[in-house]
């Protein structure tokens, strides 16, 4: 039964602007999808009301998946029965969000037979979101996207679906093939994508360069971030002719140096790349130019992630360089220990980050059998209170030392 | 006769992005050499071999219906070859190979009511969340705020005006679905009083030792009220984060008279120049007026002409903070200081005052 379109002067008002508006595309597809028609009735009601109208709970999903699909349910389901379930589906999009209009429609020809017609492109994680549907349509929804090869991505307590830059396919300055990387991680750990069985969410995210696109310091527990070991490759002829053009070296490029590693004397740019901390401001203002060096790799961060529980963390520093050949074997090794000790001895809803830092990295490193280096901190401790392991007995041959 | 059932498929992962790629970036890939911003939202990538590859940004709403999915479809069959690719900030891009595509794309793309922008220095579009669209714990709208504050701001999007890059993100609380906090300019949803418990329900919907363990600051307690086991909780340590909503249904915050924004700034997740930033608070709350939030959509325009005003080339809203210093800038931007701003949760005190450099 179709619902009647409802009225919505407060949403009404949202379609004014000249910015795109989301409530002319819940229209567009409120002519076809009473889902849609009620969704309007629904938000002009919080409108109204200045409060939401969904709940959560009950455990939604698909035959043989643990995640990928989030229960909501209306709190005024008799007002609106199209959307009393109205959940979503996150599909793990391909790699760099690249499509073709061929694989786009035949996703939105499955969304119009059995859902509201509505999705973000894309969500906060990196998913295509589709966006609400009923219970009885979920299993439906994923046997047609098994037929064109997408697949449902995570939610939960689980890996969720990775994300990247465009890396090599349209930036001159991925240090590694970050959409190569991302599909194969996505690939390698299927099982824990769609079967959550962590302590709480484990995030991947693989930027090109240190200009970090897809914010993989501040919102994944496993930073993988492009960077480079030698010098910056210069252009001088190039530098010249941006000079020319009206760019003041000195002003815009030399002094924004955060190392204060460069030089430039009118005709020539010197940089001392033994001081320079990849900080990629240089490149981005002259990328005609300047390019990062050729020996690349990435540094591996670990622990970001939003506030709650125990507040907002960025990624620190675990591996500072390392080339990224697939299959990626190191780092994959080194997740496999992480996630090790994290389900033996995480507490629920403990992120990574937060693990590391209520045991200590001192500790965790020890446990991960890995070398502490001083690219970890960003500077020493500053407090005395040092749990010493090493120390001498009375007894002791002079130069032996006793572990404790 | 029953039919026979094949195995089940699963696990099979996304479709692999190489049959996504357009020709020219097949044959390119890894061999750009440099890029140039041709115009607002148009750019051109220069590879080795001398292919050139024109990007043509357009904003969007994020939330789209399969209707405009269809659309850029058929632009991107018109003028790409069926290519197209989307954003981290949720804009859509078409990737050209002949730059007499690029104006009649652009005037294309205005008809559907799109602007090409957010390349350069300027405001790309704002990552936000569901709120009330689709959000159980939204103590505010998203989309409509951001609509509010985009229509403001539409000029910053596509114009290359402004001193640096600025990054607007809103999250509708504070499990912060977006990158809120390490934005130029973060939009949060707030709520501002404890949670309303429902003794009768939270046996049977909640586990109450997580329930408990939820809580950032201690403030829930297991407690047995008229022979019902449930919690109890401490207002006074309660600061309103939703957590024991999301693991406890029968937990909810919402509360319509006292929801609503706060404003943080000088976050960024580059490591150019400065290391990557957390946000700072600096408007502690300001009410939900739909539909249009006159009072987040007036400071974030006023945050926004500050900063341009006075920053420095390709200083970022955090970058001139910390040149002109705390004081200063709530000085100018004309906010109050008040208690709220100062930090009580772990190493607060690293967040202290603990020199001499101060400017009057």
């Amino acid at each position: 039964m179709a619902s009647e379109f409802p009225n919505t002067p407060m949403l009404d008002e949202l379609e004014k602007g000249q910015w795109p508006s989301f409530v002319t595309e819940i229209k567009m597809a409120a002519k076809r999808s009473p889902m849609s028609r009620d969704l309007l009735g629904l938000l002009e009601r919080s409108y109204r009301e200045r409060i939401g109208h969904w709940k959560h709970g009950g455990i939604v999903g698909v035959m043989g998946y643990g995640g990928g699909v989030i229960g909501r349910y209306s709190d005024l389901p008799e007002e609106f029965p199209n959307i009393s379930h109205f959940h979503t589906m996150r599909i793990n999009q391909p790699a760099g969000w690249f499509y073709t209009s061929q694989a786009l429609r035949s996703i939105c020809d499955i969304w119009e037979k059995r859902g509201s017609g509505l999705t973000n492109m894309h969500g906060s994680t990196g998913d295509i979101i589709l966006l609400g549907t009923k219970t009885d349509e979920l299993e439906p929804v994923f046997l047609e996207l098994q037929k064109i090869d997408f697949d449902i991505g995570g939610s939960g307590s689980d890996v969720r679906t990775p994300s990247c830059c465009c890396g090599k396919a349209r930036c001159e300055w991925a240090c590694y093939d970050t959409m190569n990387a991302c599909y194969d991680f996505t690939m390698t750990f299927q099982d824990e994508l769609h079967r959550p069985a962590f302590p709480y969410k484990f995030k991947f995210k693989f930027s090109g360069c240190p200009n970090d696109c897809v914010a993989s310091i501040a919102r994944s527990d496993m930073s993988i971030i492009g960077i480079w070991r030698d010098n910056i490759q210069i252009d001088q002829n190039a530098v010249r002719e941006y000079a020319q053009k009206g760019m003041d070296i000195r002003a815009d490029v030399v002094e924004n140096c955060p190392a204060k590693c460069m030089d430039w004397d009118g005709q020539k740019l010197t940089i001392d790349n033994s001081y320079c901390r990849k900080c990629m401001h240089c490149i981005n203002a002259m990328p005609k130019a300047l390019a990062p060096g050729k020996d690349r790799g990435a540094t591996v961060l670990l622990g970001s992630k939003a506030p709650i529980v125990e507040g907002a963390l960025l990624s620190s520093v675990i591996i500072p360089f390392i080339k990224m050949e697939p299959p990626y074997q190191e780092i994959k090794d080194l997740v496999q220990k992480i996630w090790d000790i994290w389900c033996e001895e995480g507490k629920n809803r403990e992120r990574i980050g937060e693990f590391v830092q209520r045991v200590g990295l001192g500790n965790f490193l020890e446990a991960l059998e890995v070398e502490p280096v001083a690219e970890m901190v960003a500077h020493p401790r500053e407090n005395p209170y040092v749990f010493y392991e090493e120390y001498f007995e009375e007894d002791d041959a002079e130069g032996e030392t006793e572990k404790g | 006769m029953a039919e026979a059932t094949t195995e089940r498929r699963t696990d099979y992962g996304p479709p692999h992005y190489e049959q996504f790629l357009p020709p020219i970036i097949k044959e390119n890939y890894g061999k750009w050499k440099y890029h140039e911003i041709l115009k607002p939202g148009v750019m051109v990538h220069v590879s080795e071999t001398g292919a050139q590859l024109f990007t043509v940004r357009a904003g969007s709403s994020r939330l789209l219906s399969i209707d405009k999915i269809r659309m850029y479809c058929d632009l991107a069959d018109k003028y790409c070859g069926g290519y197209l690719r989307f954003t981290s900030r949720h804009n859509v891009e078409f990737l050209l190979t002949d730059r007499a595509h690029i104006e009649p794309l652009i005037a294309d793309l205005a008809k559907l009511g799109h602007p090409v922008g957010g390349i350069g220095n300027s405001i790309s579009s704002i990552v936000h969340t569901q709120g009330w669209v689709h959000c159980h714990s939204a103590a505010t709208d998203a989309s409509g705020v951001v609509k509010a504050v985009m229509d403001e701001l539409i000029g910053h999007f596509t114009h290359t005006d402004l001193p640096g890059k600025l990054r607007i993100a809103l999250a509708c609380c504070l499990n912060m679905c977006g990158a809120v906090h390490c934005s130029d300019i973060a939009i949060l949803g707030i709520h501002r009083r404890p949670p309303r418990v429902d003794h009768s329900r939270l046996k049977k919907t909640c586990e109450i030792p997580n329930v408990s363990a939820s809580c950032p600051t201690a403030a829930i307690r297991p407690t047995v009220i008229d022979g019902l086991e449930t919690v109890e909780v401490i207002e006074e340590r309660c600061m309103f984060c939703a957590n024991c909503y999301t693991v406890c249904p029968a937990m909810p915050l919402n509360n319509p008279l006292n929801d609503g924004v706060s404003i943080w700034v000088g976050g960024k997740v580059s490591n150019a120049r400065h290391e990557p930033m957390f946000s700072k608070l600096a408007i502690p709350y300001l009410p939900n007026t739909p539909p249009r939030w006159p009072e987040v959509t007036e400071a974030v325009r006023n945050l926004v002409e500050l900063w341009a005003k006075n920053a420095r080339k390709y200083e970022r809203m955090g970058e001139w903070i910390e040149r002109i210093g705390w004081p200063k800038f709530f000085r100018m931007a004309g906010i109050e200081f008040r208690k709220e701003h100062i930090d009580d949760f772990k190493h607060a005190g690293l967040t202290f005052k603990r020199s001499t450099h101060l400017t009057f």
